[in-house]
């Protein structure tokens, strides 16, 4: 028998989740909470958390995977620096930082002030989307508790190390979970991306000073990995995928919901069919397709199921697991729908600064919708695969980006996906006259 | 119409301490004014450009970005369906159409009592839920159509009040813990921890 299917693999992040008040700085005190902060705040240098860091090889869990320790290594000295947490989730059907927000904000706000430490920041702050109403209710409460407990404001822990954190409320934009629009935003100004370079947020970002930008999941991996250390976390996992990971599974299955598990280890298939996680799919029906780590990201279909859900083998099958959600598509899904609604979407939340994704979205949704609605034409394909061509010239995976930032690459991920997958059923839309589904 | 009432005004000042550069209150000042009127008055984004010292058609155009700003009256109640990709897939479309039915409007439209206004929103984050909605920004789902008739009623009558507050009202959480270092102090603050750190370094 497999070894590995013996060890117990613990819940780094999601631990708190489904006890009562796991909100409350009680509850979090009870569970363990902020004796990491302590142990960093009193006995750890930021260069030696840093090197954990390093070694447990976390990768961002926010969307692009980047290397958490490469990310804080590369952040300019500077007098003023700053720490900017990146709450704002918005990528369709993923909704794991909108659970820790709410069940553990106090993880959250532990892991910021330990990151604060390591990197210099002067103060920071916490981005939440303005859409989490009573998860900045609960943050807010968490960060007061904290001032209380002495774990914030100064002198914490009479370690000498002194940091104030804000949270901020966002307001309704998709494109501001991008970090560079997120520093726009928190300086108060519409969510438009920065050019980069030069505005690479760890050289010039908030207030033009160096900046740390992490996702809420990658701060509340921090407590585990200073108690536990940074091999510990990197045993977990399979090569550059380490530790586990929270997955939020959508769509046509039995058991939606967030599942963390070790990375690489399962596959799709274990994770949608396994009793323990997605109990198989919805109706008993079969799966058409599905998205591997949400909407910017190009469709798998069933035989993609036994890839492991990890970094590396999802992208050289030709997609990302991007920021973790996983949505399922049964037999009976109308696929040009289900394309026309993301395109639908990027082009609603397109910020408008770049021609190609402010048109082309435009258009893209427009010739969308005339073939879900029977008005299309068979030349339509052609000139949708061309219409996104021009966003990300070629085709290929990673796509090439002709704007600023990468929303508009995301745009003809589903477009593609779907014509290449579905070909005759676009054929048959525009044959029929309309939606062989009777929407 | 005279912009903030004396306690929103000290509110919205202690907003604007918790930044080193004021202008990052704009965004929570508009917060605060949807609070006091419902949505963002022209007269409280006068005051707030004021307070942040930017001009107001700055505060317009940057409102103008975000959804959740509104620069007309909504309802007490907006009422948001979810239709993107995890919604759609459990019925989110068909919610969306059962919700137009019952109030009588389509989205973007205000009921005659002023009490709804409806919504066609993008995905909400509570997808293990779909379909799922939000009534000013508090979640529902999964919401089926007896359920939303329910949740109307409830409305109507003010059963939920507790859990839904009016629109406009985001946190109902004031920060108690004032900022403790200014930007100045926290520059001589790092040199200490600095050199704190630097001599633990050693002794280790």
């Amino acid at each position: 028998m497999d070894e590995t299917l013996e060890r117990t693999v613990p819940k780094i992040v999601t631990s708190r989740i489904g006890i009562e008040g796991s909100h409350t700085l009680e509850t979090y005190l009870a569970t363990g909470g902020y004796t990491a902060l302590r142990k960093a705040l009193t006995s750890m240098t930021p260069e030696e958390i840093q090197a954990e860091v390093m070694t447990s090889n976390l990768l961002g869990r926010g969307g692009a995977g980047f290397e958490v320790g490469r990310k804080w290594s590369m952040l300019k000295s500077a007098p003023l620096r700053y720490l900017v947490v990146n709450g704002d989730e918005s990528e369709p059907a993923t909704f794991k930082d909108h659970m820790l927000i709410e069940g553990d904000p106090h993880q959250v706000v532990e892991g910021s002030i330990i990151t604060a430490y390591a990197v210099g920041a002067a103060r920071a702050f916490i981005y939440i989307r303005g859409e989490f109403a009573l998860g900045l209710e609960r943050m807010q409460r968490a960060v007061d508790e904290a001032y209380r407990y002495g774990a914030l404001g100064r002198d914490i822990f009479g370690s000498g190390f002194s940091l104030d954190l804000v949270v901020h409320p966002g307001a309704g934009a998709y494109i501001c979970g991008e970090e560079t629009a997120l520093i726009e935003s928190l300086e108060g100004k519409r969510g438009y991306p920065r050019i980069k370079p030069p505005y690479f947020p760890a050289v010039i970002g908030l207030y033009g000073a160096p900046t740390i930008v992490n996702n809420v999941e990658s701060m509340s991996n921090m407590p585990w990995i200073v108690n536990n250390g940074g091999a510990a976390f990197a045993s977990l996992g399979v090569g550059r995928s380490t530790g586990t990971r929270i997955f939020a599974l959508a769509g046509h299955v039995n058991r939606p919901g967030n599942y963390e598990v070790e990375m690489a280890k399962l596959t799709f298939r274990d994770l949608v069919y396994s009793p323990e996680y997605g109990g198989g799919m919805r109706y008993g029906r079969q799966v058409k397709a599905f998205i591997p780590g949400g909407v910017s990201a190009p469709w798998f279909g069933p035989e993609q199921l036994d890839l492991p859900l990890s970094q590396d083998d999802v992208a050289k099958a030709g997609s990302m697991l991007g920021s973790g959600s996983i949505v399922m598509m049964d037999d009976h899904t109308c696929m040009v729908r289900a394309a026309w609604r993301i395109t639908k979407f990027f082009h609603r939340e397109s910020c408008g600064q770049c021609t190609p994704c402010r048109e082309g979205s435009g258009w893209i949704e427009k010739m969308m919708r005339r073939i879900e609605t029977g008005a299309g034409r068979e030349s339509d394909l052609d000139m949708l695969l061309d219409a996104c061509d021009n966003i990300a010239p070629g085709l290929s995976w990673p796509p090439a980006q002709t704007t600023i930032c990468v929303l508009g690459p995301s745009i003809p991920s589903s477009v593609v996906a779907g014509i290449k997958m579905f070909r005759d059923e676009f054929l048959i839309h525009i044959k029929e006259g309309g939606c062989p589904y009777g929407r | 119409m005279s912009g903030f009432t004396p306690e929103m005004r000290a509110r919205a000042e202690k907003i604007c301490s918790l930044y080193p550069k004021v202008r990052s209150a704009l965004i929570p000042l508009c917060h605060l004014a949807q609070e006091q009127a419902g949505y963002l008055r022209e007269d409280l984004m006068i005051e707030i450009a004021e307070l942040v010292d930017v001009t107001p058609a700055e505060v317009y155009g940057t409102a103008s970005f975000y959804d959740m700003l509104h620069t007309e009256p909504v309802g007490k109640y907006l009422v948001g369906v979810c239709t993107n990709i995890a919604c759609l897939m459990q019925g989110g479309e068909d919610l969306l159409e059962y919700a137009e039915e019952k109030l009588g409007v389509a989205p973007g439209g205000t009921t005659d009592d002023g009490l709804f206004t409806l919504e066609d929103m993008e995905c909400i984050a509570h997808c293990n839920k779909a379909p799922a909605l939000q009534v000013n920004y508090r979640f529902f789902g999964p919401v089926d159509e007896d359920g939303f008739d329910k949740m109307i009623d409830d409305l109507r009558e003010g059963r939920l009040a507790d859990d839904v507050p009016s629109h406009g009202t985001l946190i109902r959480e004031e920060r108690s813990a004032p900022i403790a270092l200014t930007m100045d102090e926290v520059l001589k603050e790092r040199a200490v921890s600095d050199a704190a750190i630097a001599q633990r370094k050693v002794q280790a």
